[in-house]
This record gives C-alpha cells, structure tokens and sequence, in this order.
C-alpha cells in the first residue's frame, strides 16, 4: 500500500492495519525533516489548510499548523473566540463558507462526537479528525504508536495498559483500535466509574486493580484525569483516585524492565503521574509530542497527494 | 349521499370482525357490513337501505383491507408556537396520508396546553383539520413539573387526558398528585418515564454501541425506573395511567407485572422501537436521535414479544417533526425525535405482519380500537352508526420512503429509502376520502 484511497481521516475503528502501517511508515520517513536546520520542504506548496477548532487545544493545533507549515502549505486558523461562531453561527455554514475560499483541508477539534463526521459529509474536501468529543482522536493514538515503534521495533505482541478516565477519553478510543489492529493486547484500568458500559465488548482487558494491570506490561498510557470529574462524583478526592490509579515509581516495577511510559497531555503532576515518573528514565512524552508532528505531515502528505518527494528541498 | 366499499377484507377489531365484505357508508356514518358470500348486487344493498343509486359512489376494495380508521395517541403538532416545524394543519394532512383519522396532540407546545384556553385554541384550529384533532393537557404548568396544571379547567375544555410527555415529572410526591386528582375525571395521566437525573446530556441508550460513538448515554433504567414508581403510584392512587413510547425489555416486563396485579396501566410502543436498533446511530445520524432513545436488538425482541400478547396495547408514532435546522447540525445539538405519521403503517405491516409477529388484525387492534378505548373516543370502529372513519390498505404493496413526498413539514426519518411493505389506499373521515384515491366501480344497468 502506498497510499490512502479515502478523502477524510476520521478515526481509527475504520481503518485498517495496512492503512495504519502505511501512515506510521511515513510519518517514520518524515520525521528527519525535523531534524533538519532547515525544516522546511514544498511538498504542499499551494495547499490551503484550515485548523477549525471549537475546543481549546495547545499541542494538536500547533502540531497541525506546524506539520503544515514545515510542508510549506497555507494554513488558516478559526477558532470559536474570535469568530462567527460566536454570532450563533451553524457548523455546518462555517464549513461551506469556509469551504468556498478554497480550503483543500479542514482539521477538526470539536466537543461534540461525530462533528467531523458531520463535517465530511458537508465538504468536499478533506477532513482530518483532530479529536471529536469523546469518541476519537486518531492523529495522537498514531502518534503514541509511532513512538512505540520507534522504542519497541514494533507494535505486535506488546502488552499496553491505558489507565485513567477511560470513559471520557477519546485518546483511549483511538488507541484501543489501533493497537489491537497492529496485534498488541490492550488493558485498561480505571475507577468503575470512569469505565464507559460494556467496553469489555472492545478488544481489550479490564482490571480494577492497577497493580495486576500493571504486571509484565511494555507501555502504560496514563490519561489525564480532568478534575472536574471529581466534582460530577465519578471518584470522591484526588488523594483517593492518587491512592488507587496514580502511576509512581514503586508501582511500575510491576511493568517489564524496560517500560515506556506515556501521557497524552496535559498533564496533572502529582495526581495521575508522579513527577519522577513523568521526567524519569521510562518516559517517552516529548518524544509523543515531536512524533506527533510527523504523523501529522504524513497525514497530510497522504490526503493531499503531494506532488513531491521528501528529499526535495 | 354514500359510499359503498366494495369486496376489501374487513378488519373491525371492535366487532371482532374479519372477512371479505362490503361497507356501506350514508350520510358519514356506518350503514351496514354485508357479507359477501352470496355476491348480492350492489342495487339490492342499496334497496335494502333505501338509498338513492344516482347519489353515490362504489368502489372496488378487493385485494385491501378496509379497517378502522386508525388512532394515534401521540403526536407532536407544535402548534401553537413552534409553526415552523408542523401546524395543526400539516400534522393533520401527514395523519391522513399515514390512514390516521384522529390524532391526540400533546401538549408541549409554546405556550403549553397547561390551561382551558390554550386546549379550546387547539381544537378550534383542529376542526379545520382533515382528520379529527385531539389534545392531552400538560399535568403541570408550563410543563415545569413543579406545579398541578387546572386539570379540570382542561377537561371540560375538552382535554382528553393529562401528559408529562417531553418534560417528566421527577418528584413523585407530585405525580402522585396529578394521579389523584385526574382520577376524579377519569382521564388517564399519559407518562414518558424517564429519571432525569441519569439523563443529564444524554444522547443514546447505554451501551457497546454510545461507547465506542463517545456518546452521553441514556441509560434503560432511567426509563425502567420511572415505569416502576409510576406503576407504584397507580397502584397506590388506582389512576390509569398509559406508558408512552416504552423500548426496553424491564420496561415490557414491569408493565406485564402490573397487568397480572390488576393495577391500571396500558402502555404503547412506536414503530422506531420495532424497527431499529442503537446501531442506527453509528453514522451520527441525527434523525436516528430520539427521546426515550432507540435500544438494543434485545429489546426489540422484547417489544415485538409485548406486542403479541398484548402487554403493549397501543402502537402510537411519537411523530415529532423538526425543521431542516433542528438536525443538521452536530448529533448532540440536535432535536430528539421523528416524524411518524407516513411511515407507521408500512413499518408495522412489514415488521410486525409480515414476519408473523401478530395478524394484521392485532396490528389494527392497536391502532384503532385500543387507543380508541383508552381515549373513550367513540372511533376506531366499524360498528353500525358510529362516525365514517375508515382506513383502507395494500398490505402487499411495495413502497419506498421518500421524505421529499411527506405532507408533515418534517422530513426527519431514519427510514429515507427504505423499502417496506403497506400502503394506505385511502382515508375516509366522516364519509368522506380525505387522502388517497380508490377504484371506482361503473354500476351496471344504472346511471
């Protein structure tokens, strides 16, 4: 496979696992641009791309608008503050007008699951989901996979616990497709609360005790906890929820020797990582994040067909 | 002036009466039933009930089903208030065309049917409607559920039963209340169950399906739950009291519970719950969004199970129509519901008949005669001197859903190009065919 026959990247439980390894080669391919002195290359020279968020984001904007800017594309910015959104505008007549100053791809952030979905439907151009609600987030479980890859050789026959607020998480969603499409076996561990009904029907394992979940692990992916939570009585206190499903030093001797840990951002230090954790030797979350950059242009490479080739300078 | 339906398969369900027959209808009532076996002459009918040959038409029913016309005891009309999205008018012509001849409005509308003047209003406006309009009233004010709404001041506007439809009453202390003293009419108290307070933003029914879709889920106990208490409540007031738009598998069994205790409770169904599952909203389809929501494939076993032995006694559509705007937009901003009204009869004929889950005339039984009942409505039959509404169906033929054809203003159906089973041949209210056409016959030796 050397290229994505689809118009719209969307989420992970539709694609496939030729689909997802062409994705993760790529962006492999891509990442020494990065290293460059001079990082940028014309390979979307002329493509407009609009980053449409209507939920705040720090890292995926940025890496997005990065990916894109490196690959020498234009990029345009519309986030709700700001724009007419706030007039009451619709979704859908933001996308069209949008749309018709020639936007060659949208990346969508939205609360509400499905928007990208909804989106694509209306466009005809490209739709990258960048996270939507609490459904999926596609371009950070690639980006977790890639650093995987890159620390592991390869994804097949890892075992990878996703701790926290699974319920809420649509970085879990993502990643429980594609890791269990790439072979590795997938556990989950968080309070019953935060565990959404019937997710034992998804290709993984679920533990209440994260010390069992833990044992003999290759990667922990701690998800943030949002304190917010704790006030909607999904947990009772920090301190309990620390107590519980913190993620500290003593704890992952369970984990194999050599154990990545990672942490989607941002993240809480102190409740669901402890800082040793989060700077020590088994962390590999900057690395998350400049993956993240290359999955991204990889994304956009495969979407928009660029005309040339990665060594062109 | 009459009418003579001629050679159909006449389904009364009042009458417990099936058979190929003749309907004779004078003057906007029900003349006479004649059966067929003997293929007396249309002119001897007519001699017999002294009518004017020159003064009437015969048409030619063989191959339909001639029946009640149908009952739906829940419709969402939106006027007054919401016009954009359905009138009394358009909700009306969309009833005809789906072989409703009576509709029950209820009573979330702008302002609420929370008092006398607002129900006069609506039946004022119903009477000139193609099919006969009703109204349940709001059993609190303003439908805030904190309040009794005048109950009485309602009923003898004409209101024929009170609701909390959309806006489920929470405190029990209440709804006990609203029971008490409906029962002093006798009016039934027509309940959408539903525990609010595990429904906070909730878009679908909990599940594999609102997981993997990231979705805030509408858990069945929030529906269970409230079936529970208000059949507590009606045993405990011995008000009747009627489940509206019951899905899940505990909520059939609670109901058959409470019939087998003898405490007054009826409940419906809608076609949706028959016929289609959570997976619908796999594609975020927002005219698949409805409120209590779609459920499992289990529960649709469980619905068509209640249907069959009759622990479900009515199937009303919940028609709720919504303008273009209300549901394009991102699933969790949409409106709750969809549209009903033309898609109820084929829906039920290829779902439900068809598959032999029940005969059509159980089928007609719960959408004629039962609600009719339920509403003491002296409709939904084919008695002799009742009013002339009539429905008259194709059952074997095949149609496909084109909402672009719908008379409602609301295009909202998760059905848009099913194909299905059922036709309604045509609609008579009061004698008179108000949607749909028939095949005339030329009457020999006559005019």
């Amino acid at each position: 496979m050397t290229q994505l026959r689809r118009k719209d990247v969307l989420g992970l439980q539709e694609m496939s696992k030729e689909e997802i390894q062409l994705i993760l080669d790529t962006a492999e391919s891509y990442k020494e641009i990065l290293s460059r002195p001079v990082k940028k290359v014309p390979i979307l020279r002329g493509k407009s791309i609009c980053t449409l968020f209507y939920e705040n984001s720090t890292r995926t904007r940025c890496s997005f608008e990065l990916a894109a800017k490196i690959m020498s594309a234009d990029t345009t910015a519309v986030s709700t503050a700001g724009s007419s959104i706030q007039k009451g505008e619709s979704f859908k007549d933001t996308l069209l007008t949008l749309e018709a100053m020639g936007m060659d791809l949208f990346v969508i952030r939205h609360s509400a699951s499905g928007a990208p979905h909804f989106a694509a439907k209306i466009v005809k151009s490209s739709v990258i989901n960048a996270g939507d609600g609490m459904h999926e987030h596609p371009t950070q479980a690639l980006l977790d996979m890639l650093t995987i890859c890159q620390n592991k050789g390869q994804i097949a026959g890892l075992k990878v616990l996703i701790v926290g607020d699974i319920m809420h998480s649509r970085v879990a969603r993502s990643n429980i497709w594609g890791l269990s499409k790439m072979g590795a076996e997938v556990r989950i561990c968080g309070p019953r609360t935060l565990l959404p009904a019937e997710i034992d029907k998804l290709p993984v394992k679920v533990y209440d005790d994260l010390d069992r979940a833990l044992d003999g692990v290759d990667v922990v992916n701690v998800l943030r906890i949002q304190l917010e939570r704790m006030n909607k009585g999904f947990f009772p206190s920090i301190r309990e929820y620390s107590t519980l499903f913190g993620i500290n030093k003593a704890r992952l001797r369970r984990a194999k020797s050599d154990v990545l840990v990672m942490h989607p951002g941002p993240m809480n230090r102190g409740i669901e990582i402890t800082p040793d954790v989060a700077d020590g030797e088994f962390a590999v979350i900057t690395d998350q994040v400049t993956n993240g950059v290359a999955v991204r242009m990889a994304l956009l490479y495969l979407l928009l067909g660029g005309s040339g080739h990665v060594d062109s300078t | 002036m009459w009418i003579l339906l001629k050679g159909g398969y006449v389904v009364d369900p009042s009458q417990d009466y099936s058979g190929v027959a003749d309907v004779l209808i004078a003057d906007g009532v029900i003349a006479v039933i004649v059966e067929r076996i003997e293929q007396p002459s249309s002119q001897s009918i007519l001699a017999q009930t002294k009518l004017d040959e020159k003064d009437g038409q015969i048409f030619d029913c063989s191959g339909l089903v001639v029946c009640p016309g149908l009952v739906d005891m829940h419709v969402h009309l939106r006027e007054p208030g919401y016009e954009h999205k359905e009138t009394i008018e358009t909700g009306s012509r969309a009833a005809a065309a789906g072989g409703f001849t009576t509709v029950l409005a209820m009573p979330n509308t702008m302002p609420v049917v929370d008092n006398g003047a607002v129900v006069r209003y609506v039946l004022e406006r119903g009477k000139e409607a193609v099919v006969r309009v009703y109204t349940a009233g709001a059993a609190t004010k303003a439908n805030a559920g904190t309040e009794m709404a005048e109950i009485a001041d309602m009923v003898e506007a004409g209101a024929l039963a009170v609701s909390d439809d959309a806006f489920p009453i929470q405190n029990a202390d209440l709804m006990r209340r609203v029971m008490e003293y409906s029962k002093m009419f006798d009016i039934p108290v027509l309940t959408h169950c539903e525990d609010r307070s595990m429904t906070q933003d909730a878009i679908m029914n909990e599940g594999v399906v609102c997981t993997i879709l990231g979705l805030r889920p509408w858990p069945r106990q929030a529906e269970e739950i409230m079936i529970w208490r208000n059949i507590l409540l009606a045993d405990l007031t011995g008000c009747k009291i009627h489940i509206q738009h019951i899905t899940t598998r505990g909520g059939v069994e609670a109901v058959r519970w409470a019939k087998s205790r003898g405490i007054p409770v009826s409940c419906e169904t809608c076609p949706h719950y028959f016929s289609l599952t959570d997976e619908a909203l796999m594609t975020f389809d927002t005219n698949a969004k409805c409120c209590p929501p779609l459920r499992t494939a289990d529960d649709v076993e469980a619905i068509k199970e209640g249907l069959a032995d009759g622990t479900i006694d009515v199937i009303a559509t919940d028609h709720a129509p919504h303008a273009q705007e209300d549901k394009e937009v991102e699933l969790q901003e949409a409106a709750f519901g969809m549209v009903g009204l033309e898609t109820a009869v084929p829906l039920v004929i290829t779902n439900l008949v068809k598959p032999g889950i029940m005969t059509i005339e159980q089928a007609i039984y719960r959408m004629t005669s039962q609600p009719a009942r339920l509403l003491k409505l002296p409709v939904g039959t084919l008695a002799k001197g009742s009013v002339a509404d009539i429905t008259v169906l194709d059952p074997n033929a095949e149609i496909v859903v084109r909402n672009e054809e719908f008379k409602s203003k609301g295009h909202n159906t998760p059905f848009e190009g099913w194909q299905l089973f059922g036709r309604v041949a045509a609609t008579i209210v009061g004698g008179r065919i108000v949607s749909g056409a028939l095949r005339p016959v030329r009457v020999k030796n006559g005019c």
